[in-house]
């Protein structure tokens, strides 16, 4: 095809021009409200980004062995991964865990089990993300009473809540209660922690999910913005002072293959947020208004044909990552197209971080792109983008609304649905897959059997002989009449966990009080 | 005039990764044939009684989760019990060689993995179900 006829455009069908040579106006520079070149001004100088893989497979004693391995390694950081049947709220002998324990992430039932996870592994000292949303709050009250057992001062804990329930019904539908209810606890949880964990973030509002189910990367930065100030407006209704709990607000995106888009996100993401706090929530502290995230590479850009590849792709998108100034960064194994990753290819992922870290430069000087014709221009244009959603979301009602009426869902799939039939028709070129395809060699995989599920329940089983039932059962009326009323369910969820009542047992407590979320499917 | 294949589009176990199947759901849909839809977290019996009820040739399993082993088999136990075993089942997700090799012994009649092209499904649909299943 002659270049005059051919359409460039990025990944998310943005049309790109044939030569950027307009110029640019000067920016404030790093460290500089509204922080689009970077939240510091010394950057990676003053401290790397943090290298935290999410990881979690089989049995909580499983997944404390990998722990120790990647702290072993140079890891920085650690991040949960829980299976499905814990993301859901059901105990491993439940009959919709049939099949699915431990096959996701590590399975957690009961404070029992985040003991045995996180065991020898002191929380006053390492960062701990958690990816659980809908139950989170009965997760992190697990956590924090393993701090109190540790003797860590929960004052000294430093890590990450993912908590971010609107993307679950957005894209990632791990969900358990109506929206309503479901905002009323990630509020407990904000308030909770502005009292007691100030330097613990318990949110991360994320944009990686709704990337993965095949959003653009306007639509990425803009449901998730608009869902951080749907998490701002509850916090305020419930009487909060803005700048008393926006520093801890955290954010998570996706790190897609186009390079210069992905860092254009991160850099308009920065910019919207920091006017959206100062200009729509009067804030006035530096901290409420530096947007700080943690990246993903993105696992649906794996291929299953030829992984070996995906080594490849993955350090290209961390270095978008990396060169958008992310905060911490999760690179992906090159056979997770296929399973959760073996140790050799984790370890390939870490070490492509530390490459980028300690041989590529990168690090040396912030926003090192900044002042690019192209890149500053695709900055503002994916900026007004996002701000014409954003827009259209407020004229909704806000987010509940806009998730409500199928909105953001339909809007996903229809992008998802453009970009299958490009690489259908060969417009979109996946290496490996639609083009140049070769046979590939096998891979050694990860293999987890039906045995953690056997496992899991026999303990469950004999957890409920030892403990005092009463008192569980005590504990979870209380924890129910509270949830009926207006209280904050944080004290009542960490008695409930403390006489190991079982996840499912609190979550089913939860469910009598507010229900449960059935979504009107949006093709 | 023949009337279209119908097509239940199923997402069993506690996987919600529904990109993958809203995307197969509407290629097929573009392609002429019926396709219902069963949302998320169905169980096998959900599934099976939703297959009697609307009627379809071809049952479609999306599975991303690893659960595969532990929820295709039931489908298919279901299928039998109920005498419905000139219902297709096809697979797409997340599913190993073996596992793949062993579900079509079980009485699948393919597995889509990643990477299959909305044409393969389409042309492999049209190919199974034959023409006097199709009522006219």
């Amino acid at each position: 095809m002659k270049t005059a006829e051919r359409q460039f455009t990025t990944i998310s069908g943005v049309p790109i021009d044939p030569l950027y040579d307009q110029p640019v106006a000067a920016l404030p520079a790093p460290g500089e409200f509204p922080y689009t070149r970077g939240i510091h001004r010394d950057m990676y100088r003053g401290k790397l980004w943090t290298m935290r893989q999410f990881s979690g497979f089989a049995t909580p004693e499983e997944t404390n062995r990998r722990y120790h391995y990647l702290l072993a390694q140079g890891q920085t950081g650690l991040s949960v991964a829980f299976d499905l049947p814990t993301l859901m709220g059901y105990d491993a002998d439940h009959v919709m865990s049939l099949g699915e324990v431990g096959k996701c992430g590590a399975s957690v039932c009961s404070l029992e089990d985040m003991e045995i996870l996180f065991h020898g592994i002191p929380l006053g000292d390492v960062t701990v993300s958690m990816t659980i949303n809908s139950p989170a709050s009965v997760l992190w009250a697990m956590y924090l009473a393993v701090a109190e057992q540790q003797g860590v001062d929960w004052t000294r804990l430093s890590g990450t809540l993912q908590n971010d329930i609107l993307k679950e019904y957005i894209a990632q539908k791990e969900y358990i209660f109506p929206p309503r209810p479901s905002m009323r606890l990630v509020t407990d949880t904000i308030e909770f922690g502005a009292r007691h964990t100030p330097k613990f973030n318990p949110i991360s509002i994320s944009g990686y999910h709704i990337r993965e189910a095949g959003s653009t990367a306007v639509q990425e930065l803009a449901f998730t913005l608009r869902d951080g100030m749907e998490y701002v407006d509850w916090a305020l209704q419930r009487g909060m002072a803005v700048d008393d709990f926006a520093p801890r607000l955290s954010f998570f995106f996706n790190a897609h293959s186009d390079f210069f888009e992905e860092i254009a996100k991160y850099r308009a993401a920065r910019k919207i947020w920091a006017l959206a706090m100062r200009d729509r929530y009067g804030s006035r502290s530096e901290r409420s208004q530096k947007l700080r995230f943690h990246a993903q590479t993105a696992g649906c850009s794996l291929t299953w044909q030829q992984p070996y590849n995906n080594v490849v792709r993955t350090a290209l998108q961390a270095m978008a990552a990396v060169l958008g100034g992310a905060q911490s960064l999760h690179t992906n194994s090159l056979d997770e197209a296929y399973a959760l990753p073996g140790e050799h290819a984790v370890t390939i992922a870490l070490r492509t971080q530390q490459v980028l870290a300690y041989e590529s430069g990168i690090p040396n000087t912030p926003d090192p792109l900044g002042g690019s014709y192209f890149l500053e221009k695709l900055t503002a244009d994916t900026e007004d983008a996002a701000n014409d959603y954003i827009r259209r979301i407020d004229r909704m009602g806000g987010m509940i609304p806009a998730i409500e009426a199928g909105f953001p869902q339909t809007e996903i799939a229809a992008a998802s649905y453009r970009y299958q039939r490009e690489v259908e028709e060969g417009e979109r070129v996946i290496v490996g897959v639609n083009r140049f395809q070769s046979p590939d060699p096998p891979i050694e995989l990860l293999q987890i059997d039906e045995s953690s599920g056997h496992h899991q329940s026999a303990k469950l089983s004999a957890l409920k002989q030892r403990r005092d039932n009463q008192k569980v059962r005590k504990n979870l009326d209380a924890l129910m009449r509270a949830a009926e009323g207006t209280e904050n369910t944080m004290p009542y969820i960490l008695d409930a966990v403390r006489s190991y009542a079982t996840l499912g047992e609190i979550c089913d407590s939860l469910r009598s009080v507010f229900g449960t979320y059935q979504e009107t499917a949006h093709l | 005039m023949a009337h279209p294949i119908r097509v239940l589009v199923a997402k069993p176990g506690l996987d919600g990764h529904d990109r993958g199947a809203k995307v197969i759901a509407r290629a097929l849909r573009d392609a002429g044939m019926e396709v219902i839809y069963t949302g998320l977290r169905q169980t096998p019996e959900m599934i099976v009684n939703a297959a009697l009820q609307e009627d379809v040739q071809v049952i479609g399993l999306s599975i991303l989760s690893g659960a595969h082993n532990a929820i295709v088999p039931r489908v298919l136990e279901l299928l039998r019990e109920k005498d419905m075993m000139d219902v297709k089942v096809i697979v797409g997700g997340i599913v190993p060689d073996e596992d793949a090799a062993a579900l079509k012994k079980e009485g699948v009649a393919a597995v889509f993995q990643p990477g299959a092209s909305l044409d393969a499904i389409v042309t492999f649909i049209r190919g199974a179900v034959p023409e006097s299943n199709v009522q006219s």
